[in-house]
């Protein structure tokens, strides 16, 4: 478990977008990539396949250099032990379930008989044994989506790679298929990688999280730590925080000019304050007596969430605030409305930016 | 001035020639001839009468000879089918049957050429191909028209009457790419009409053989029924079958009937 | 035998019957030209049944210069389609997969046939191929092979004539397939070749379809090339076209009765292997 079966510093040069991520991954470990549309992700998946040749860097696996510019190593695809789930699933539209999930034995020199047992071994699995011999435009999206992840794992790639899996699917399938999807992974002895867009399938899916904006990582961690320390506004509004960057010492965080934000953690030097949009309370006029955290804000927009509503506040820095219904009737927010903001010391974390 | 005289003797001619019919008004037509002339010629006549054409054209100022050459049978179905011709010139009595049997004539055609065949080989006749019985020979390529068209009837005439078989390479559509085979050196020898080959000039050589004239192809020529300019019509014919016209076609290695 | 038949939701069927339902959706603007056209086009079928005589059909059909013509016909369209494949599709798949200098010019090459008059691609066909052509001359003094004048060379001139039917087909149906199905393929360990054969080939199978049948269709109805590279002699190079041409020097109605044979013929055979196709697995 110590060494890595997957080692690669994934570098493309495309047309001015430069994607650089370091990613290493153990075996029956699941890495989820995540971030916004554009940040090379799916790029990133690409390489790892051989579908898009590097510029620099490698793509290592179990010790095997697969791509490797400056030793001018290279494996096609069709040479590499890994198995992708694309996004569309790709199902060939001429074949049966069954024979789609057995083209990938085959390819690896299975004969016929031998390809299809193991592909109805795999259709077992997944829970489509009945429906073998249906072609992929017969099936459901989630059943479809099961077909392309017995096709990618039956022939036991080192490397399974995922991309979007669940982009595709209405929210309802979405939810079972997320629980069986994890179940599969979690037995795949191979390195997993997935890629995605959402938190959640990242947070339940994966082991760890690799958060990749404009090409780079941003970063890395298991859940509890990215969700409990964002370090970008992108992760933040992801796992539903507001997220500030500031200059810590002691119990103070200038995160703003003239705003200090007082603190329960110390710490000094480059730092993160966050807390929920829950602990941040709206006040007429400037409050007196406990909260110490109070800047003067205007109302830019109010919005429904959840029970709640989430109203979006500029000033010295841009913070959500959820607040009941019956406070927004009562203040009467509306955007251009002046109110003041306050936030407990105790309801913040602050955490140090390096 | 020796045009004028020439039409004079044209229109004489004319008198002499068709005795059976439209000799009432043949007097005027030297002087009163006008308008298009739409003449229907058989493809082998193609090079002849685009002369006889322009000729006739000065002989008659105000006169305009418009020509439309295909094979014989198909200017056939096509009177009968209605269009609009003035004459009908036939490489073969058969199609000029077509045409008059349908009643599409005006009066009896008459013969104004004949032609026959040669052997049509490579310039300098590398073959040395010196008759009918030559063609026979193991390795020759022959070439003939198929024996739905006037020269492969002819041909098959000439060969049966040589007493000699063979089995040509290619029963062609026609006369022209009979002898284009011959050009392109596809085939060492083919049976086509004189005029054909002497037309090719020097890319053949031209082969007679005695057994030609037993499968001479008599040309017809008529004046049709629906003729939009019958005055027109009946001049072309007669100049065709006069001495200046004679000559032309003679020139191109026709003989006279 | 077919899929559709497991009655499943998703289950794409085709169409019932016509456009009845929707008939009130098609606007006049398209109905009206699309009605015109068609009869352009049938109408002179019309005319060659209006002049068919029925009452020797049959004997005329006995004649064994006719079977002969018929089956020198479908075996040299055939044979012909299956050199265009054999040649076509990996042409067309260049042209639509592989950037290379000149490939616009390649392309345009490609439909010269469809420019030339059939006779002059006969003409050039005998320039190369001929006795003395630029590779024909080759040919028979290495081989002994010579393709004028031989069914060969029917087939020859046919494919030809037919084969940018199929190139543009098929290159049509390769640039609008999905690739990434090729590289699913790739991931699955399928190579270059098998990637073709398993994947592409069954993806762009309609657009190869229906390249094959025009393929077969022009080369059926070759004439021109035919006639002038080939020659016409019963047997050996007497296709149904050329006997049709000929027939007509001396007999118009045989002429309309070997034309409707293959008419008859190549419009069964045409609709059978339609329903075949859709119907297929």
């Amino acid at each position: 478990m110590t060494a890595h079966l997957l080692d690669a510093h994934l570098v493309v040069d495309r047309g001015g977008f430069r994607l650089d991520v370091p990613l290493r991954v153990a075996a029956g470990e699941v890495v989820a990539l995540l971030g916004p549309n554009g940040a090379g992700k799916t790029t990133a998946l690409r390489a790892l396949a051989g579908l898009q040749p590097l510029t620099a860097g490698h793509v290592t696996v179990d010790g095997t250099d697969l791509d490797r510019p400056d030793r001018r190593a290279f494996t096609a695809t069709e040479r590499r032990s890994v198995g992708v789930v694309f996004q569309d699933y790709l199902l060939f539209p001429h074949l049966t379930a069954l024979d789609n999930v057995a083209f990938g034995p085959r390819r690896h020199g299975a004969d016929r008989r031998s390809a299809r047992e193991t592909a109805r071994a795999w259709l077992d699995r997944v829970g489509l044994a009945e429906h073998a011999h249906r072609r992929p435009r017969q099936l459901s999206g989630g059943q479809a989506q099961r077909v392309a992840l017995a096709r990618a794992l039956a022939v036991a790639p080192a490397l399974l790679l995922l991309d979007e899996p669940l982009a595709a699917l209405d929210a309802r399938t979405r939810l079972d298929t997320r629980a069986e999807l994890h179940r599969h992974l979690a037995a795949h002895p191979g390195a997993t990688v997935l890629v995605t867009h959402d938190p959640l399938d990242a947070l339940v899916l994966a082991d760890r999280l690799v958060i990749v904006e404009g090409g780079r990582v941003v970063q890395e961690g298991d859940a509890a730590s990215v969700t409990a320390r964002p370090r970008t506004d992108y992760v933040a509004r992801l796992v539903g925080l507001n997220l500030h960057r500031g200059r810590a010492e002691g119990h103070g965080v200038r995160v703003a000019d003239g705003l200090v934000l007082t603190v329960a953690d110390r710490l000094d030097g480059d730092a993160f304050v966050a807390f929920r949009p829950s602990a941040v309370a709206l006040h007429p006029a400037r409050p007196d007596g406990s909260p110490r955290n109070t800047w003067p804000a205007t109302v830019a927009g109010v919005q429904r969430h959840g029970d709640n509503l989430r109203v979006q506040l500029d000033g010295p820095i841009t913070v959500a605030a959820d607040v009941t219904p019956a406070a927004v009737a009562a203040l009467r927010l509306v955007p251009g409305q002046r109110v003041w903001a306050a936030v407990k010391a105790a309801e913040t974390h602050a955490y140090p930016a390096v | 001035m020796v045009r004028a005289a020439a039409v004079a003797v044209v229109a004489t001619l004319a008198l002499a020639g068709c005795g059976d019919g439209g000799s009432t008004d043949a007097g005027g037509s030297a002087g009163g001839v006008t308008g298009t002339v739409t003449v229907f010629a058989a493809a082998s006549l193609t090079e002849s009468f685009t002369r006889i054409g322009r000729d006739f054209e000065a002989a008659n100022p105000g006169t305009t000879v418009v020509f439309n050459f295909a094979g014989s049978s198909a200017l056939a179905t096509q009177i009968t089918e209605g269009a609009p011709a003035d004459v009908f010139a036939s490489a073969s009595p058969r199609n000029m049957a077509t045409v008059t049997e349908a009643g599409g004539a005006d009066g009896e055609p008459a013969v104004f050429v004949r032609n026959q065949l040669v052997v049509a080989v490579a310039p300098g006749n590398p073959e040395g191909v010196r008759g009918l019985p030559d063609l026979a020979r193991p390795g020759l390529k022959v070439a003939l028209c198929a024996e739905q068209v006037p020269c492969g009837a002819a041909a098959r005439t000439a060969l049966d009457a040589a007493r000699v078989t063979l089995t040509p390479v290619t029963l062609e559509q026609d006369v022209k790419a009979a002898l284009a085979k011959v050009r392109l050196g596809e085939v060492d020898a083919a049976l086509v009409y004189r005029t054909d080959a002497r037309a090719a000039g020097a890319d053949v050589t031209a082969v007679e053989f005695p057994e030609s004239a037993r499968a001479v192809n008599d040309y017809p020529i008529a004046v049709l029924a629906d003729a939009p300019n019958r005055a027109g019509a009946r001049a072309f014919v007669a100049y065709v079958r006069s001495a200046p016209g004679q000559a032309v076609l003679t020139g191109a290695g026709f003989r006279a009937p | 035998m077919t899929v559709a038949g497991t009655g499943t939701p998703t289950a794409r069927r085709r169409p019932a019957i016509g456009v009845r339902g929707r008939a009130g959706g098609v606007p006049v603007a398209l109905l009206l030209p699309a009605l015109l056209g068609l009869v352009f086009l049938v109408l002179p079928l019309a005319g060659l049944l209006a002049r068919t005589p029925w009452s020797t059909l049959p004997q005329r059909l006995a004649e064994p210069g006719v079977l002969t013509a018929l089956r020198l016909s479908l075996l040299t369209a055939t044979l012909a389609t299956l050199l265009c494949l054999v040649l076509g599709v990996p042409l067309a798949w260049l042209l639509a997969r592989v950037e290379f200098p000149g490939r616009r010019l390649v392309r345009a090459l490609v439909t010269v046939p469809l420019v030339l008059p059939p006779v002059v691609g006969g003409v050039a066909l005998l320039l190369v191929f001929g006795r003395r052509g630029l590779l024909g001359g080759w040919l028979d003094s290495t081989f002994g092979i010579t393709l004028p004048f031989t069914t060969t060379g029917v087939v020859l001139a046919e494919a030809f004539v037919a084969m940018p039917f199929l190139v543009i087909a098929v290159e049509g149906a390769l640039r609008g397939a999905d690739r990434r199905y090729e590289e699913a393929a790739a991931t699955l360990g399928a190579g270059r070749w098998t990637t073709f054969t398993h994947v592409t080939v069954p993806l762009v199978a309609p657009g190869l379809a229906a390249g094959a049948v025009l393929c077969w269709a022009r080369a059926l109805g070759e004439f021109g090339a035919t006639i002038t590279f080939a020659g016409n002699y019963p047997g050996r190079t007497q296709t149904m076209p050329l006997a049709v041409y000929l027939a007509l020097e001396t007999d118009v109605q045989s002429a309309v009765v070997l034309s409707l044979i293959l008419l008859v013929v190549s419009v069964a055979i045409l609709a059978g292997l339609r329903d075949r196709w859709i119907t297929a697995p």
